[in-house]
């Protein structure tokens, strides 16, 4: 039904990286899209209620996020590739389903363009105060997959990948994205569509006699049968053994099937962890940001090497699962680290776990205004002289 | 090379299309980077309206105007607003029907095109933002002209993309007369 | 081993998970007729398993997904509608019913009721209203009738109950009924009737909770609250839902709204064909 050529604008575009992370949805194969309307991330809904008509594709605008979420979940079962999108209120309020998601190994995507909280707090102000949220909002142990745009071509690109790790590890996936970003526009160039890689979900490979909905493969993931195709899968957020089936009270069950979400991303994690190093070979003094304050950290380390100081980046393009092991060797070796963020402290408290001895200095920015550069330089100019 | 302009003025003038528009024809018509920000929902409607651009050589590490090196006043308000942000050696452009009161000490360069009366002698008060336009690619060489009238086909609705050319070569002329005066 | 032999005996033994039984629900509980009367309409329609979805929330009903042998999802609290949305939206070929309590679909799920109905989103969901939280020990909820005893209403319930018949055709549904698990035919005619007609179709099944909501108001046994539903039911079909009461005198049942109106994903698919026309 979906004709490519109408799925992916292929050329030159200058869009707002709301609109990009749409076109990036589109161009992943996202076929249905529910949501409700949040600033900053409304532009996304709009888009979508404008162009998945084009080619067959849902939207559908929900009483409000609980149920936005949950029908991504639906969708997805349903054999869709869906997504919702939100801001912090937004995102307050999916978590319960998210859990379900996690829970019931559903792919999905899930998009925070995050403004300033708490509560209704700075509806058009950019920030990064959704990131623990992100890890943790939901209750009970579990791991996820995040990752961080720093400009509207990210938004395109980063959406891509967050539905093909979301296929690929069965778990929803979010793409954090600030205010800032969302709402800026930049030129994006979108490929052709034979040049995009997406990924579609693993498939059983048995007949339904023979099918076990939760078992895994050796890469932790079950094959995923769909609603519709004669498989009769019984799904429940409820603990549940291999066959779908639930057992609330064997320990077993819970350690096993709670070990194996956890598991399936954790042991993975090098496959799915990416970074960016700018001037890293012989730094002395690291920059390592995300999201929009990583762009002003090139222009600080540009001007601190400029001023003599061994300055570098590390980019964390996947914020969770946390890059520990990039940051752990970089701990090793260099003198101190600087963090600015758009909150009160949030990975620094991550990069403060795995860097143990090494300094690092938290730059924090809230308000909605993203950082300088010369802030930034500010502060490599201090860690490079303690 | 990065150049920051701000485009200040009310809800309804096209102000953030202005930005759209320069920021296009530089980035995906010319080889430069660009980049648009803009004041945002009731904000963009109502009293008062802002878009900003940075047009760059290099990537844009810092999205944000703090002292544009170009201010644009399309209002009263936007002209207070705005006018002790702009650069000491800024260029400042205002539509003196818009923005009657203006501060007699300033060292930036200024220059006046009566954008709104022009688009009405067109006929379309509308394209006011697009006279701005084409006095803006006359008084600076930041834009190239080709590529602003290609931006301007792409982002104005087809039924009037013929009337915002005029409008465009409209301001273009003013400009050009602007800096003949100034030369002589 | 010897029940499930039996349970492989049954004439529906094909259309539900047997491998699962015995069920949850407590002796004299209505959840096992509405089960019952569902597959059965099921059979009497020759339904397509592959292409059936069966979606339920929490509480004791909430179980029910997962003793039908088809595709089911047991959703998280009051969610099951929202989800059951996305499901038939992804994919119009599947015929998706929602099973759910009165708790979980009115009260914590009371949003996404309403909002499935005025949409007219093509499903079918039918609520075994018992009165009160079963799952969690017998709470008050939506349809709990005034001064009723529950454990959070120890003094007698003070909050004025939901009419669901009248909440369902205000909010749109296009079919809409009430009965008893006394009535068990007639519920099944009804549930092969919804299952046939498209948009959104509600039905109330009022049963019994002998256990936990029965005990403390000294129903006494199952059998005598069958009993009751015989004397006090009354058959009114294509009544005003408005009027159609449940007192403590009398429980009006019947078929109160059966409409035509276009559905969410046919009004969809038209907008589809003219967007795509041009």
């Amino acid at each position: 039904m979906a004709e490519k050529g109408r799925t992916v604008l292929t050329g030159v575009h200058f869009v707002n990286g709301d609109v990009a992370c749409a076109e990036g949805a589109m161009a992943a194969g996202c076929r249905f899209f529910a949501g409700y309307p949040i600033t900053p991330a409304t532009e996304i809904a709009e888009r979508m209620a404008r162009r998945m008509i084009e080619f067959g594709g849902i939207f559908v605008q929900m009483e409000d996020e609980l149920a936005s979420m949950a029908a991504i979940i639906g969708a997805s079962w349903a054999g869709a590739k869906s997504m919702t999108a939100t801001s912090g209120p937004g995102f307050s309020l999916m978590q319960e389903n998210i859990g379900l998601a996690i829970m019931t190994e559903t792919p999905c995507v899930v998009v925070d363009i995050m403004r300033g909280g708490p509560s209704t707090g700075q509806p058009t102000e950019g920030a990064q105060q959704d990131v623990m949220q992100a890890k943790w909002g939901s209750h009970g142990d579990y791991e996820i997959i995040a990752l961080a745009p720093s400009s509207v071509q990210e938004m395109f690109d980063l959406t891509i990948e967050c539905f093909n790790l979301a296929e690929t590890y069965r778990a929803p996936t979010f793409l954090l994205a600030d205010g800032f970003t969302g709402h800026l526009w930049e030129r994006v160039v979108i490929p052709r569509a034979e040049e995009i890689k997406t990924v579609e979900r693993k498939k059983p490979s048995v007949a339904p006699d023979k099918y076990i909905p939760f078992k895994p493969d050796e890469d932790l993931v079950p094959p995923m049968a769909c609603f519709g195709e004669g498989y009769h899968v019984h799904v429940t957020g409820l603990t549940h053994d291999e066959r779908g089936y639930p057992k609330t009270v064997d320990p077993k069950v819970q350690y096993e099937l709670v070990k194996r979400l956890c598991g399936k991303i954790r042991r993975n994690a090098d496959k799915i962890i990416r970074t960016y190093e700018f001037m890293l070979e012989d730094a002395e003094v690291v920059v390592i940001a995300y999201g929009i304050p990583s762009r002003a950290s090139v222009g600080a380390v540009k001007r601190a090497r400029e001023a003599g100081i061994k300055a570098g980046l590390l980019r964390l393009v996947t914020v969770w699962p946390f890059p520990e092991k990039q940051v752990e060797e970089l701990s090793n070796r260099v003198k101190s680290m600087v963090v600015p963020e758009m909150n009160c402290g949030q990975v620094v408290k991550e990069v403060e776990r795995v860097a143990k001895e090494t300094p690092v200095h938290f730059l924090p920015k809230i308000g909605g205004e993203p950082h300088s550069p010369s802030e930034i330089f500010e502060v490599i100019r201090r860690a490079a002289k303690a | 090379m990065r150049v920051e302009i701000r485009i200040g003025g009310f809800g309804g003038q096209g102000i953030i299309r202005t930005g759209l528009i320069l920021a296009t024809a530089s980035c995906v018509y010319g080889d430069k980077n660009a980049i648009q920000t803009a004041s945002y929902g009731p904000e963009s409607r109502g009293g008062r309206c802002r878009s900003e651009v940075i047009i760059s050589d290099e990537d844009i590490d810092f999205p944000k105007v703090e002292h544009p090196d170009i201010l644009v006043a399309m209002s009263q308000e936007a002209y207070l607003g705005y006018i002790d942000d702009l650069k000491e050696t800024g260029i400042l452009i205002v539509d003196p029907d818009l923005v009657p009161n203006q501060r007699k000490n300033s060292k930036a360069k200024i220059y006046e095109v009566p954008a709104t009366r022009i688009a009405e002698e067109l006929g379309k008060k509308i394209t006011a933002n697009v006279v701005m336009i084409g006095a803006l690619a006359a008084l600076t060489n930041l834009f190239n002209v080709e590529q602003l009238k290609e931006s301007i086909r792409r982002n104005i609705p087809k039924a009037f993309i013929e009337l915002n050319l005029s409008a465009f070569e409209k301001g273009y002329e003013h400009g050009k007369n602007l800096l003949e005066a100034k030369a002589s | 081993m010897t029940n499930l032999q039996e349970f492989e005996r049954h004439p529906l033994a094909n259309y539900l998970r047997v491998e699962r039984f015995p069920h949850i629900w407590c002796e004299g509980c209505g959840n096992g007729i509405i089960l019952h009367c569902f597959v059965k309409a099921l059979d009497e329609l020759g339904a397509n398993m592959d292409k059936l979805v069966v979606v339920s929330g929490i509480g004791c009903m909430g179980r029910v997904a997962g003793y039908i042998q088809c595709d089911s999802f047991h959703t998280t609290h009051g969610r099951p509608i929202a989800l059951a949305t996305g499901i038939k939206l992804a994919n119009p070929q599947l015929t998706v019913a929602v099973i759910s309590g009165d708790g979980d679909l009115f009260a914590i799920g009371g949003n996404h009721f309403i909002h499935a109905a005025r949409r007219n989103v093509d499903m079918t969901v039918i609520c075994s209203n018992n009165f009160n939280y079963g799952m969690t020990g017998g709470q008050c909820g939506p349809t709990t009738p005034l001064l009723s005893y529950t454990t959070t209403t120890p003094y007698g319930n003070i909050e004025h109950p939901f009419n669901l018949v009248h909440l369902a055709a205000a909010s749109g549904a296009v079919h809409v009924a009430r009965w008893t698990v006394l009535h068990v035919k007639r519920l099944t005619e009804s549930i092969k009737k919804a299952l046939q007609k498209r948009g959104f179709k509600f039905i109330e099944v009022v049963s019994p909770c002998p256990e936990i909501y029965g005990r403390r108001n000294k129903f006494g046994k199952a059998i005598d609250t069958m009993k009751r539903y015989r004397e006090i039911a009354e058959i009114r079909h294509g009544y005003a839902p408005s009027k159609a009461e449940i007192t403590s005198e009398k429980i009006v049942v019947g078929e109160f709204i059966d409409i035509e109106k276009p559905t969410y994903g046919e009004l969809l698919q038209g907008q589809f064909m003219r967007f795509n026309k041009g």
